[in-house]
C-alpha cells in the first residue's frame, strides 16, 4: 500500500491560529474580467477559419434508427462536414463506454426526444440549419414510457433488451430496472415495535433541470497528425479528456483540453454532449468547429436531475427518540444508468443517530434524456419526504421540531449507516445556532406558515493536482485543475497568501488545460475548495521548505537553522548566528545565484473531507384563492467547518436555496402524449427571478474539519438539500396539510386546500 | 448564398460596418461578427436578459432585435460600461458585493441595473426586484446583486 500523504495524516490544523486573509472577503481576482465582459465562456472562443456545428435531433421519444442518409446534406455549399453514428468507433452496448457513445450519439435507437442523430459544420448558421433539413433519417416508432413506476410494470416498452437488474438474484429477463440497491443497519422491525408514534408517507419529485444559465458551448481544433485541442465549459477537464479518449479511440496525450469560463453547472457539466460530435466534425472538416447548444437543447437533451417517487416511515417514543426509519425509493435515470441514487439511501437518514435502518432503492431507465448530476446528487428529493416526516412526528408527540432533531442529532463517534464515522460534525452546533437566531425567535407572522428541515451532505475529497510557482519578485502564481463553479480560484489563494504570509493580491490563479498537470477529478461533491486547497496548501509548505534550504545557502547554515514565519526565513535560534530575516522577494531576487526557481507542486487523492449540515427556517403565505405561495422569509444556517471566504460562502447559501426555491415550486419536466418535453424554454419552465424571492439570511456556523489545515469542509450541496422540504413544511402550517408532491405548484396546492376542506367538511 | 444587408452601427461610441443576413440577430452581430462576446446568450427567446443592451437608449434583449433594424442607431453593450480604466459604481459594487459569481449573467444584469440607475436613482428593493425580473442568475439567488445595486445607487446619489 502506498504511504499516505503527510499532510492528509497531519493537517496542521491549529484552532488558535490567527489568520490574516483566510475568513476575509477581497475581491476575487476573476470578478474584474465578468463585471467588463471580457470573461471567455463556452462560446466566447473564436478562431480562424471556424465553422458553426449544429446537431439533428430526434423528435421521437423511442424508435429504431433504420437508415440515415447524410449525402443531400453532404453536397449544399457551405458544408464541410456532416456526421452521423457511422463516424463514432463502435463500443459495445451496455458498457459504461457503450453508453456514453450512445448518448452523445444515437446509435441503434433513438431514446429521447432530443438525442442527437446527425450533425453538420458549415461556414454558417443558416447554411448548416439548412444542411440538417436536408439529413433524412428513417425512424421505425417505438412504444415509449415516461413514469419510471410504469417503466417497473412487466408490461412495460423495454429500452434495452440486454438489461438486467443489478442486485436481484436470477434477473433473467429484460427490464428497464437497472439495479436493486438495498443498505440498511440494525433491527428495524424490533424498532418499529418499540415506537409509541410512526407517520408513513409517499412523496413524488419531478425532473428538474440544473438551470445553468450558459449553454454547454465548445471549439474543436484538430491538426493533420491528431492532436485534438478542445476548448469547452466544463466541471470535469481531466474526466472529459478520458472519457473521449475511450469512446473517440485518440490516446489522451493527443487530447488537449482547455476549461473556459463556466457560466454555471451545478453537476450538469460533468458529463459531455456537443463536445465528442464537435471534435468528430473537425477531424472531418478538417477546421475548427464551434457548437453552441440553444436553450431549447439544453433542455431536451442535457442535465436534469431524477424525479423519483418514495414511502418513508419512521417511528419515535414518545420523548423524541427516533426508534427505526424505513424507506424504499425510485430513481429515474433517463435512457442509461448514472443517477449515483446510491447517494440517496447513505445520505437520507444520516444526520440523526439512528440505530435501525432499512431501505431499498431501485434506479429504472425510461425515455428521457439520461439524467445528470445536480448538488448533492439524488438526496433533496428525498430529504423532502423524510423532514415532512420527522415534521410530523415531532408535532405529533408535542416537540418543537429542532428539539425533536436535536434530541436525535449524531455526533461525533456515530457510525454511519455507509460505514464512515463521523470525526467531529457540527450539526448540534448548526440546530442550536438555528435555535438562537432571529427568525427562528421571532413569532410566525399571522397568516403565514413556518417550516424548517435539515439536510447533509458527505463532502467529498479525491484525486487532485496543483503547482505553486513563486517569481522572481516574490509574487506567487498557481495553476489549479479543477474548475472554478464559484470563487474557489480567490479562496485557494487566499489559502496560499496566508501559508506564505504575503498579500493575496501578490497571487494569481490560473486555470491549467489538461497537457499542464496530472489528472483532477471533476469539480462536484463540494470537494474542489477542500482538496485543491488542501494540494495548494501542500505546495506552499513544500515551496517554503525550499526557501529556508535557499536561506540557509545565503546564510552558510544548515537548512535545520532556519524557520519560516509571516513571510521571512529566520535563522531559528540565537545560536544560529545574526541574520536579518529575508523576505520571499529578497530569496526569490537570488534564484538566478542559488539553484533556479522555486516552486512546489502536489498531487494526491485528498481523504479527509468533513461532512456538512444546514437547518433551514422558512415562512410563508399561501393565496387560498390562486394556491400561489408567496416566500416571506428564509433562512439558511449551515456548518462551513471554516469559512475561507465569507461572501462566497454566503452566495452558495443563497443561491442554493433559491434553487430549491423554484425546485419547490414551479420546476418540472411536462411531457406530451408523444414522449415530447413541452416545456424545453425559460417562459415555459420557470426559474426563480428577482420578484420571485426575499433576501435570503444566512447564519454561518464554524465547527472545524481538524483534516483540513484551516478546518473547511465544503459548502456546495448542502444548501439545497432541506429547501423544498422546508417550504412544504411551511405550507402545511398554512393551510393544515402537508404537499407530498413536487413542484407544489398553485394548481396542485388548491386541490389540497379544496380537499382538505371537503374532509373537514368545509 | 443567402442575401446580405450592409449595415452601419455606432457600438460603445465606434461606428462599425458589417454584412448581415436578414434573420440574424443583434446578439448574433454582435458575438460573431463584430467579436463582442461579452453580450451572452441565455436562451435566444427574450427570456433571460442576459443578452440586455440598449439601442439608442432603450434597454433592449439583443436576442430580440434584428441586426439590420439597428442600422444607424447607437448601441451600447458591457464592453462599454466602464469609462477607459474607471469601472461604473455597479461594477465596482458587484466585485466588492460579490454580486457575481460564475458572471454568465453579469453583463445584462449590470446594463439592466444602470438603465434602472438612469431611470429611478433611490429605488426600493421591491422596485429593483421587479426591474430585474427580466434577467436570470441561476448563481446567486440573487440577494448579493440586489445589495449590489441597492450600494452602487447610494453611492451614485452621493448619499
Ligand atoms: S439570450 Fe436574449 S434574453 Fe436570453
Ligand atoms: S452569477 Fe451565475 S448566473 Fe448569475
Amino acid at each position: 500500500m502506498a504511504q499516505a500523504h503527510p499532510i492528509l495524516e497531519n493537517s496542521g490544523f491549529n484552532p488558535d491560529k490567527k489568520l490574516k486573509i483566510v475568513g476575509s472577503s477581497p475581491i476575487k481576482h476573476d470578478g474584474l474580467d465578468k463585471v467588463t465582459g471580457r470573461a471567455k465562456f463556452g462560446a466566447d472562443m473564436f478562431l480562424p477559419g471556424m465553422l458553426v456545428g449544429k446537431i439533428l435531433r430526434s423528435p421521437h421519444a423511442h424508435a429504431i434508427i433504420k437508415s440515415i442518409d447524410i449525402s443531400a446534406a453532404e453536397k449544399l455549399p457551405g458544408v464541410k462536414a456532416v456526421i452521423c453514428r457511422d463516424d463514432f468507433p463502435e463500443i459495445k452496448a451496455g458498457s459504461a463506454d457503450g453508453d456514453m457513445t450512445r448518448n452523445a450519439m444515437a446509435r441503434e435507437k433513438a431514446l429521447y426526444d432530443g438525442h442527437p442523430v446527425a450533425a453538420v459544420a458549415a461556414t454558417s448558421e443558416s447554411v448548416a440549419k439548412a444542411a440538417l433539413k436536408l439529413i433524412k433519417v428513417e425512424y421505425e416508432v417505438l412504444p415509449h414510457v415516461i413514469d419510471p413506476v410504469e417503466a417497473m410494470q412487466p408490461d412495460a416498452p423495454i429500452l434495452h433488451d440486454y438489461l438486467r437488474t443489478k442486485g436481484v438474484k436470477g434477473a433473467d429477463k429484460p427490464t428497464n430496472v437497472v439495479e436493486r440497491y438495498e443498505l440498511g443497519m440494525g433491527d428495524v422491525e424490533a424498532g418499529f415495535k418499540e415506537a409509541d408514534v410512526i407517520v408513513e408517507r409517499e412523496f413524488d419529485t419531478k425532473p428538474m433541470h440544473q438551470g445553468y444559465i450558459e449553454p454547454q458551448g465548445c471549439v474543436a481544433a484538430t491538426t493533420e497528425d491528431g492532436q485534438i485541442e478542445l476548448w469547452c465549459s466544463t466541471q470535469a477537464p481531466w474526466v472529459y479528456r478520458d472519457r473521449l479518449s475511450n469512446i473517440l479511440k485518440i490516446e489522451t496525450a493527443k487530447i488537449r483540453i482547455q476549461q473556459s469560463e463556466m457560466g454555471g453547472g451545478f453537476g450538469g457539466k460533468t458529463g459531455f454532449y456537443p463536445e465528442p460530435i464537435a471534435i468528430q466534425l473537425s477531424r472531418k472538416a478538417k477546421r475548427p468547429v464551434k457548437i453552441a447548444l440553444t436553450r431549447n437543447e439544453v433542455f431536451r437533451a442535457t442535465g436534469p436531475v431524477s424525479g423519483t417517487k418514495s414511502r418513508i416511515k419512521i417511528g419515535c417514543k414518545k420523548d423524541g427518540t427516533i426508534t427505526a426509519a424505513e424507506a424504499e425509493l425510485i430513481f429515474q435515470t433517463g435512457p442509461f444508468t448514472g443517477s449515483a441514487f446510491t447517494n440517496a439511501p447513505q445520505a437520507m437518514f444520516t444526520r440523526y443517530a439512528l440505530k435501525n435502518v432499512k431501505t431499498v432503492s431501485y434506479e429504472v431507465v425510461s425515455n428521457r434524456p439520461k439524467v445528470n448530476s445536480f448538488r448533492a446528487p439524488c438526496v433533496p428529493q428525498v430529504v423532502f419526504g423524510v423532514e415532512g416526516v420527522i415534521e410530523e412526528l415531532a408535532r405529533k408527540i408535542g416537540m418543537d421540531p429542532i428539539d425533536f432533531r436535536l434530541k436525535n442529532a449524531a455526533t461525533e463517534g456515530y457510525k454511519t449507516i455507509y460505514g464512515d464515522v463521523f470525526g467531529p460534525i457540527g450539526f448540534v452546533e448548526t440546530l442550536q445556532a438555528a435555535k438562537k437566531c432571529d427568525h427562528y425567535k421571532s413569532p410566525v407572522p399571522a397568516g403565514q406558515g413556518r417550516g424548517t428541515a435539515a439536510g447533509f451532505w458527505f463532502n467529498r475529497g479525491g484525486e487532485t493536482t496543483g503547482t505553486l510557482n513563486i517569481g522572481i519578485d516574490g509574487s506567487v502564481t498557481l495553476i489549479l485543475g479543477t474548475t472554478d463553479v464559484a470563487g474557489s480560484r480567490i479562496s485557494i489563494s487566499m489559502m496560499a497568501a496566508e501559508e506564505l504570509g504575503i498579500p493575496v493580491d501578490k497571487v494569481r490563479a490560473v486555470m491549467a488545460d489538461t497537457h499542464s498537470l496530472g489528472f483532477n477529478r471533476v469539480t462536484a461533491g463540494s470537494r474542489t475548495t477542500f482538496s485543491t486547497g488542501m494540494v495548494i496548501i501542500d505546495s506552499a509548505r513544500k515551496a517554503i521548505t525550499e526557501l529556508c534550504k535557499r536561506a540557509a545557502g545565503i546564510w552558510g547554515v544548515s537548512p535545520d537553522a532556519v524557520t519560516f514565519e509571516d513571510g521571512f526565513c529566520k535563522p531559528a535560534g540565537a545560536n544560529v548566528g545574526s541574520f536579518e530575516p529575508l523576505s520571499i522577494a529578497q530569496i526569490a531576487a537570488k534564484t538566478m545565484a542559488t539553484h533556479g526557481a522555486i516552486a512546489g507542486h502536489s498531487e494526491m487523492n485528498v481523504t479527509g473531507a468533513g461532512p456538512g449540515f444546514g437547518l433551514h427556517i422558512v415562512d410563508v403565505a399561501v393565496d387560498k384563492e390562486t394556491g400561489r405561495v408567496d416566500i416571506k422569509r428564509y433562512t439558511v444556517v449551515e456548518d462551513a467547518g471554516k469559512a475561507i471566504h465569507r461572501l462566497q460562502v454566503e452566495g452558495q447559501f443563497q443561491g442554493g436555496a433559491v434553487q430549491g426555491i423554484g425546485w419547490a415550486l414551479n420546476e418540472e419536466y411536462c411531457y406530451g402524449k408523444d414522449g415530447r418535453m413541452e416545456n424545453p424554454s425559460f417562459l415555459d419552465y420557470r426559474m426563480p427571478v428577482a420578484s420571485d424571492v426575499p433576501m435570503i439570511d444566512t447564519e454561518i456556523v464554524e465547527v472545524p474539519n481538524p483534516r483540513h489545515p484551516y478546518g473547511l469542509r465544503g459548502v456546495g450541496e448542502v444548501p439545497v438539500v432541506p429547501t423544498m422540504a422546508a417550504i412544504a413544511n411551511a405550507i402545511g402550517q398554512c393551510i393544515g396539510v402537508r404537499p407530498q408532491s413536487l413542484p407544489m405548484s398553485p394548481p396542485k396546492i388548491l386541490k389540497l386546500i379544496d380537499d382538505h376542506k371537503a374532509k373537514n367538511g368545509g | 448564398m443567402a442575401k446580405k444587408y450592409h449595415i452601419t452601427t455606432t457600438v460603445n461610441g465606434d461606428e462599425y460596418e458589417y454584412l448581415c443576413e436578414a434573420q440574424q440577430t443583434l446578439l448574433d452581430v454582435l458575438r460573431d461578427e463584430l467579436q463582442l462576446a461579452g453580450t451572452k446568450e441565455g436562451c435566444a427567446t427574450g427570456d433571460c436578459g442576459a443578452c440586455t443592451v440598449t439601442v439608442d437608449g432603450t434597454m433592449v434583449c439583443a436576442c430580440l432585435v434584428l441586426a439590420v433594424e439597428t442600422d444607424g442607431a447607437k448601441v451600447d453593450t458591457i464592453e462599454g460600461m466602464a469609462n477607459g480604466n474607471e469601472l461604473h459604481p455597479l461594477q465596482r459594487s458587484f466585485l466588492e458585493l460579490n454580486g457575481s459569481q460564475c458572471g454568465i449573467c453579469t453583463p445584462g444584469i449590470l446594463i439592466a441595473a444602470r438603465e434602472l440607475l438612469k431611470r429611478n436613482p433611490d429605488p426600493t428593493e421591491t422596485e429593483i426586484r421587479y426591474w430585474l425580473a427580466g434577467n436570470l442568475c441561476r448563481c446567486t439567488g440573487y440577494d448579493k446583486i440586489i445589495r449590489s445595486v441597492q450600494a452602487a445607487a447610494k453611492e451614485m446619489r452621493g448619499a
